[in-house]
């Protein structure tokens, strides 16, 4: 279940900063649990996540097993030119994910 | 779980021999849904939508509405959702004429995958039923629930309200005795809530997921050490269907977020 949400605004004016958000369906399992049968469950949690601004990068995060579930992620950008916002992500399993929205600077 | 026999006596004797709409368990100035015993963060991000990892589910089960399967989609007999399906999970669980039994929003789903796309049921509990019955249940959002209980559904509700009223387990407890005798009052570190379902499927930050009422009913039988019914039991239907007459007046809140 590879499914994220994304939420930037249609427009920003341009030289101010504007809201980033993005909310990613992941188990962000810590690796220290054992499921029912007593076996251990593997850590897999999002190892890293980047966003970059037509290409320019403007957020890196390494994340670790201390994030819950279904990470949240919420940034500002300065808004410079139209164009697209886009997200990867990898996980310990080798999952990348990707995401992407557009904004018109104003 | 109880014993047949101790059940039905204390039905009898607590059970009126008809629940009207007008009768409660609760009175209706009193009837508060768990965002009312939630903290600040967590009333906090159910109030926005982006927050809420529960739309995580949703946006899933949008996906899913319109996806055929076996060449039918949901969409292909109910359209769009949000005229069709709105108000529908606040009547649920309701009876079904095809099966002759209450069946709640996510058997009802099951039984539409099975008879009119011709796909197996989904497994209780999995991404993509929680997905659909999150989507669906959304719909009616602000609808305050209103189950049928006078009619063919009768007899489960009936039940239901037994083993509401009952003892259970190692601690010996009924669910009277925490929702409805001491809610608002601390348990350790927790407040005891009402016990309302109007918010589920829910986003429990416990469980790191969204999960059905039923699995919520079920941690309450682990709680006070009693033998869990299995997911789709029908006892857990019968909970369900009083916990929704039982809360009838509390607006639909999927998918809620609590603690």
């Amino acid at each position: 279940m590879a499914d994220s949400r994304v939420s930037v605004p249609k427009e920003a004016r341009r030289g101010e900063p504007f809201e980033v958000r993005i909310s990613i369906r992941h188990p962000m399992e810590t690796g220290y649990r054992t499921d029912e049968s007593g076996n251990h469950v593997p850590r897999n949690v999002i190892r890293r996540f980047a966003c970059r601004y037509n290409g320019a990068p403007v957020l890196a995060v390494r994340v670790s097993s201390g994030i819950a579930a279904n990470p949240y992620f919420r940034f500002f950008v300065t808004a410079r030119e139209s164009g697209a916002l886009e997200f990867e992500w990898v996980d310990d399993a080798g999952v990348r994910g990707e995401a992407r929205a557009d904004v018109a600077v104003v | 779980m109880s014993r047949p026999v101790a059940a039905l006596a204390l039905a009898a004797a607590l059970a009126s021999p008809v629940a009207t709409a007008q009768e409660r368990s609760l009175p209706l100035d009193v009837l508060r849904s768990g965002l009312a015993f939630s903290g600040g963060d967590v009333r906090a991000m159910q109030a926005d939508d982006f927050a809420n990892p529960g739309f995580l589910w949703v946006e899933r089960g949008a996906r899913l509405w319109a996806e055929a399967a076996s060449g039918r989609s949901c969409a292909s007999c109910h359209a769009a959702a949000a005229a069709s399906m709105r108000g529908v999970a606040a009547r649920y669980p309701a009876f079904d004429r095809a099966s002759g039994a209450v069946v709640d929003l996510e058997a009802r789903i099951n039984d539409c995958r099975v008879r009119h796309q011709g796909v197996p049921a989904l497994a209780r509990e999995s991404d993509d039923l929680l997905a659909l019955t999150a989507y669906v249940a959304t719909q009616s959002r602000g609808v305050p629930l209103a189950v049928d209980v006078d009619g063919p559904a009768r007899a489960s509700f009936e039940r239901g309200r037994a083993l509401y009223y009952v003892r259970h387990g190692q601690m010996n407890l009924s669910c009277a005795q925490c929702h409805e005798l001491n809610w608002g009052k601390r348990l350790y570190a927790e407040t005891l809530s009402q016990g309302q379902g109007n918010a589920y499927p829910a986003y429990r930050l416990e469980w790191q997921s969204l999960g059905s009422l039923q699995r919520r009913i079920r941690a309450c039988f682990y709680g006070i050490r009693a033998e869990m019914p299995r997911p789709g039991a029908a006892e857990l239907t019968d909970l369900e269907l009083f916990l929704a007459w039982r809360a009838q007046g509390l607006p639909v809140e999927a998918p809620g977020v609590r603690r």
